[in-house]
């Protein structure tokens, strides 16, 4: 040390009193902000019931659980009936669910075990992109151009071979009918069935397929034996996925299910649904009841749309929990 | 069997069982590759079909004009262009903080038990139709007072809230540990970490999940027509108190009309946001593997 020097130890300043306040402040203010917006998320969900049920009021006053089996729809005359709705969205959904089940499943096992890894890179986005098709330009193009060739030749030819059956009857509109848009539907949900069950597939554990395959399977005995089983659970949640897509599509089935309020075995009648029922007919509402009556419909909507979701969501969990036991 | 009644000479050839499983094999192949090219077929014909009739309705003046006072050819659709960027801005701007802050209380502050309440809120709010999220926003904004342009921004933000909170929480969890705990050894307060650090390393996947959600709210089209949709032809300058005119509306409305110049405006309006759809997409993608690849490497 330098002679003379004098060694000064001086309180260095502490690691920042005002340091340590910013960091405090910072800390709770993220925190903070963070808490409040996943308890707006809650909050909306909550206030959503609460703004169904109170738009829905004077309805459900007139009406009570009757609505739902009440058939007749006069808004002239102040009369309101939910049933010729829940059936167009029964059979709507229905339709669209039987169709897109099994071709979901069968492009996520393309996707998963068939292609080859550079189709695989562009198909499976080139599905995903289905789905991000508008509703409203699938609806344009529902009644522009898939309605006039469904009532030229798709619906003639089911009529002439299957019309025995009650749902194949006699064309009776334009294009615009249920079978319709149950077929826009379809196309609607078809990617998202497809897109789960693929990466569903893709979790079943190689070994188990190898396994499988050197017992001398072949690929669709390795599916139907090994891939299919082990995900049951999964694909069952996807399809639930797809029916609350189904049940709650509004603006492409307005266009073209052609707005019809009577309750028909033939699919190639006119028909609504709740929710395209809500779309074609809020704007024009004639008074207070009109409109609380679609707010009934609306929450019947919700109803549904969460009881699918948690359905699929507890289908969804049980198969995380099987395939974690299992491994 | 016993060793005796096999014919060790016989040829190997497939015996009409292994034939007949060799035919079921084949059959679900091809049953699940016609599935796969049909879905790619019908996303051809669309796009396809939107072009075709779209194209010959786009000229500069539709993309710059009001459309015609009364009906009728002629004009474009370039306040429902400037309405739709508007709507969808405000939109973004709420629901992208909520989103990322909702992701962050998510990987970085919440036990397992809120965490559970609140991705089941996430996942609730995802899956509820889109015209029930219009009616509560009715019910909200609009009942006894005037359609907006802000309520419009609500409804989709709604929609957009948990798309974005999903892919940002996805790309939060994806930063890699070590980055935290080498914040942590150097002192740096969790806030600032999180600020500093986590965030910036996954910021290609929030932008990606917000472009795709703004993709997505572009098209919507239920809730926006409860809330949003009886305008003039102009965009009024008054967001908060009249109805912004808008693509998927104007689509909707021109579709349910019955004259052919009205569905050639509508193609037109349908390419105009196809497109602005697609093309976000594909490059949300393409953004999406880069990040991905950038952030676990």
């Amino acid at each position: 040390m330098v002679p003379g020097a004098r060694l000064v130890v001086r309180p260095r300043p502490r690691a920042g009193r005002g340091v340590r306040r910013v960091d405090r402040v910072g800390e709770a203010l993220l925190f903070g902000l963070c808490v409040l917006a996943a308890l707006a998320v809650t909050a909306v969900i909550v206030d959503i019931a609460y703004q169904l049920v109170h738009g829905a009021q004077p309805a459900i006053a007139k009406y009570g659980l009757g609505f739902l089996s009440d058939s007749a729809w006069k808004p002239n005359f102040h009369i309101f009936g939910a049933a010729p709705v829940l059936y167009g969205t029964a059979v709507t959904s229905a339709m669209a669910l039987l169709m897109a089940t099994p071709i979901g499943i069968a492009i996520g096992l393309y996707l998963s075990m068939l292609a080859p890894r550079a189709v695989r890179g562009v198909v499976g986005p080139l599905v995903e992109m289905l789905a991000a098709i508008p509703s409203v330009i699938l609806g344009l193009w529902g009644i522009l151009v898939l309605a006039p060739f469904v009532r030229a030749h798709l619906e003639p030819w089911l009529h002439a071979h299957l019309g025995a059956l009650a749902i194949f009857g006699d064309p009776q509109t334009s294009g615009s009918s249920v079978f319709t848009a149950g077929l826009i539907l379809t196309v609607m949900v078809v990617p998202i069935i497809a897109s789960v069950s693929r990466d569903l597939f893709l979790t079943v554990p190689q070994e188990l397929q190898d396994g499988a395959a050197a017992l001398g399977a072949t690929r669709w005995e390795v599916v139907r034996g090994i891939v299919l089983p082990s995900t049951a659970s999964g694909v069952a949640a996807a399809a639930f996925l797809g029916l609350g897509r189904a049940l709650g599509e509004a603006i492409a089935v307005t266009q073209v299910i052609g707005a019809g309020s009577a309750v028909h075995a033939n699919l190639f009648a006119t028909g609504d649904t709740l929710a395209s029922r809500i779309a074609s007919q809020f704007q024009g509402a004639i008074g207070k009841l009109h409109i609380a009556a679609l707010f009934y419909l609306a929450l019947i909507l919700l109803v549904f749309g969460v009881f699918t979701n948690l359905l699929a969501q507890w289908i969804g969990h049980r198969f995380d929990t099987r395939t974690a036991v299992a491994r | 069997v016993s060793a005796a009644e096999i014919d060790f000479t016989a040829p190997l050839t497939a015996s009409g069982n292994l034939r007949r499983r060799r035919v079921v094999n084949l059959l679900a192949e091809s049953v699940a590759t016609v599935a796969a090219v049909a879905a790619v077929a019908v996303l051809g014909i669309v796009v396809a079909g939107v072009v075709s009739r779209g194209a010959h309705a786009i000229s500069l003046d539709f993309l710059t004009k009001d459309p015609p006072l009364f009906g009728g050819p002629g004009g474009g659709i370039a306040p429902a262009i400037v309405g739709t960027a508007l709507i969808v801005a405000v939109a973004t701007a709420i629901a992208m903080p909520t989103g990322v802050l909702v992701a962050i209380f998510l990987t970085e502050f919440a036990g397992p038990r809120a965490g559970r309440v609140i991705r089941l809120a996430l996942d609730v709010l995802n899956g509820l139709p889109s015209i029930v999220i219009g009616l509560f926003v009715f019910g909200l904004l609009v009942a006894g007072r005037h359609q907006s342009g802000l309520a419009g921004s609500l409804a989709l933000a709604i929609i957009m809230v948990p798309l974005i909170a999903r892919a940002s929480q996805e790309m939060l969890l994806l930063v890699p540990q070590h980055l935290r705990e080498a914040a942590d050894a150097l002192g740096v307060s969790r806030w600032r970490s999180i600020v500093g650090v986590v965030l910036p390393a996954a910021l290609g996947g929030i932008v990606t999940g917000t472009v795709l959600a703004v993709a997505r709210a572009a098209g919507e089209t239920a809730p926006v027509l409860v809330v949003c949709s009886i305008f003039g032809n102009q965009v009024t300058v008054d967001f908060f108190g009249k109805a912004i005119p808008n693509i998927p509306v104007s689509i909707f409305t021109l579709s349910q009309a019955a004259d052919a110049s009205a569905f050639t405006r509508a193609w037109g309006a349908a390419l105009v946001l196809l497109t602005f759809i697609l093309l976000a997409n594909i490059g949300a993608r393409a953004l999406l593997a880069r990040s991905r690849r950038r952030i676990t490497r």
